[in-house]
């Protein structure tokens, strides 16, 4: 019986030939990555361990994404705790201010993650590195202590799933709508513990930025992974950027399989998801219409150049609807000056946009973009939880960065179409 | 180790903004945290948890992020133990590593309900509703993760490890 292209990561990381779905395994960790939110924990714990270094300084990654620039004292005090942290064990891959941005858009852009690799991170959104086929997944803040303190954790091996996208993507149709359609066809726990590989003809032809997209969203439907094989696509991608040597792995024709999925997407709409689960999931035809109050476009699920640029593309030459407001957070400093470059932000100033510097911010109700209550927003992000962007009493909705910039056009939800 | 408490019940893929919302993520301290349990789904509920009550819920209990802050605010309030239905990976793992005990148990999280007398005999797995006169079943733990608890959570079993081995 052969192995799926997780079990294969999974068993060279464990220094075994082979795994099975269900066995317990101690893997080396190629990466371990924390944030200001999660890394205080850590740290605390770390210095619980009784050593006096970190177990590779190059292989532990602190990134201050979250709450900064710091929102408030508390956050301030967090963000220090782990920048003191960063000093006394010399850790190469600390990203102040400045030079910093979303944790999971940053790695993949500074080639710090590739295929192949073995990432945990105490960040429920690790799982994107899937998108260029590395095993990746969340932790909490003690497993990251551990990790740091090892370089290695423990391991059950998921059953995977397998999900094959047919056919021609539509005009606007993205990565982030096809994750979306998964999500509310197996629900939030309809890939729980297991590990969700995506492939097909759509997937193939799908831009890294799609695809890291596609697993950042994993988590949603309760997996432990999301992965994309490896291919000239994520060659071209990862040539000249990664920082260390990278593995391409497949899944054998005969790996086994708890489900298949097959999709035919050259019918599908733009996704919208409704309040209160990423599972509430809609074509945008039938989603339109509701008032929003805020549009925000950014995210480690939708923060980097294609989503700019799609974004640019519905808001080139129009305006933000009076009652809206519009915010946009490039991803990376990066990104960040590549958008400017390419004149996007002459286009979102011009239409009535705010422009972040990166951030988490809004997505978790952090800051810079926080509801009242009763208000409704449109966002490009990952969850639309109860009280997720602010006031319990709020709601999110969930798209690609199409649907928000024509939504914050219209003044309510809306299709590209419509505008252009 | 057998614990006891009063049932507070709640419904299906709770997830980790409810039981902590991220605003108050500026900090890790358990009490300050405690005091914001669950307030969004019921905004008394920090005030009406007492030390011993037992959380039981539905499917995919903590989904959402790898906030280590969820388990530690139930903790911090002194709730003895979570039974559910399932729990989302991250979660699970994170309340083992800190000590927090959670069950999962179909067959409890179906028969128990608010305000129900429950103990738990933990090493058996035995969860008594003691309300109904009924007892259930939870899914058995694997025995590495039953080193984790007998340690007392994820940091001293590594620090007794470092011991052994020396400093890595």
């Amino acid at each position: 019986m052969g192995m799926t292209i997780t079990e294969k990561i999974l068993a060279a990381h464990a220094g075994r030939e082979k795994v099975e779905p269900g066995e317990l395994v101690n893997v080396r960790v190629d990466l371990a990555l924390g944030n200001d939110i999660t890394a205080p924990v850590a740290i605390r714990e770390f210095e619980r361990i009784g050593v006096d270094r970190v177990f590779d300084r190059d292989r532990v990654v602190l990134v201050p994404d979250h709450f900064v620039p710091n929102k408030d004292i508390k956050s301030a005090e967090q963000a220090k705790i782990m920048r003191e942290f960063a000093r006394k064990y010399e850790i190469t891959y600390y990203f102040e201010v400045g030079r910093m941005g979303i944790e999971h858009c940053l790695l993949p852009e500074q080639g710090l993650v590739g295929p192949g690799d073995l990432v945990i991170g105490a960040d429920s959104h690790t799982c994107t590195y899937g998108g260029l086929g590395a095993f990746s997944t969340g932790v909490g803040s003690t497993d990251l202590a551990a990790a740091m303190a090892l370089g290695e954790t423990w391991l059950k091996v998921p059953e995977s799933l397998k999900f094959v996208y047919h056919g021609e993507m539509p005009e606007w149709v993205t990565g982030k709508d096809l994750i979306l359609y998964t999500i509310g066809k197996i629900g939030v726990d309809g890939a729980l513990y297991m590990a969700m590989e995506f492939t097909g003809p759509a997937v193939e032809k799908m831009s890294v930025d799609g695809r890291l997209t596609m697993a950042n969203m994993a988590v949603e439907a309760g997996a432990k992974n999301g992965i994309v094989p490896p291919d000239e696509v994520t060659r071209r991608y990862v040539e000249g950027r990664a920082k260390r040597p990278f593995t391409f792995y497949a899944s054998d024709p005969d790996a086994r399989y708890a489900r298949e999925y097959e999709f035919d997407v050259s019918k599908m709409e733009p996704a919208v998801a409704l309040p209160h689960l990423p599972e509430n999931v809609k074509p945008v035809s039938e989603a339109a219409g509701v008032g929003i109050d805020q549009a925000v476009i950014g995210s480690c699920t939708n923060g980097r150049m294609d989503d700019l640029r799609e974004a640019a593309r519905v808001l080139k030459g129009r305006r933000v609807n009076g009652s809206v407001r519009l915010i946009i957070i490039p991803g990376t400093q990066e990104i960040y000056r590549q958008a400017m470059r390419e004149g996007l932000f002459e286009i979102f100033l011009e239409a009535g946009a705010a422009i972040s510097t990166p951030t988490c911010g809004p997505c978790l109700g952090g800051y810079m973009g926080i509801l009242a209550e009763g208000e409704r927003a449109i966002a490009t992000t990952n969850r639309n939880f109860v009280g997720r962007m602010g006031h319990p009493g709020s709601e999110v909705y969930l798209s690609n960065p199409a649907v928000a910039a024509a939504s914050a056009v219209l003044g309510r939800i809306a299709a590209p179409w419509e505008v252009i | 180790m057998n614990l006891r408490g009063r049932v507070w019940k709640f419904g299906n893929d709770v997830d980790t903004d409810v039981i902590i919302p991220a605003r108050y993520l500026n900090t890790s301290d358990p009490k300050e945290l405690a005091a914001h349990l669950m307030e969004d789904a019921d905004p008394r509920f920090p005030s009406k948890v007492r030390p011993g009550d037992i959380i039981a819920a539905g499917k995919n209990f903590g989904c959402g992020s790898s906030r280590e802050h969820a388990p530690i605010a139930i903790k911090g309030a002194g709730v003895s133990c979570v039974i559910a239905k399932s729990f989302a990976r991250i979660f699970y793992r994170n309340a083992f590593n800190i000590g927090l005990p959670i069950f999962e148990s179909p067959e409890a999280a179906g028969r128990i309900e608010e305000g129900d007398e429950v103990s738990v005999d933990v090493e058996a797995g035995v969860i008594t509703n003691i309300t109904k006169g009924e007892a259930y079943r939870a899914t058995q733990v694997p025995p590495f993760m039953q080193q984790i608890i007998s340690a007392g959570g994820l940091i001293n079993y590594v620090a007794e490890r470092v011991k052994k081995d020396g400093n890595l």
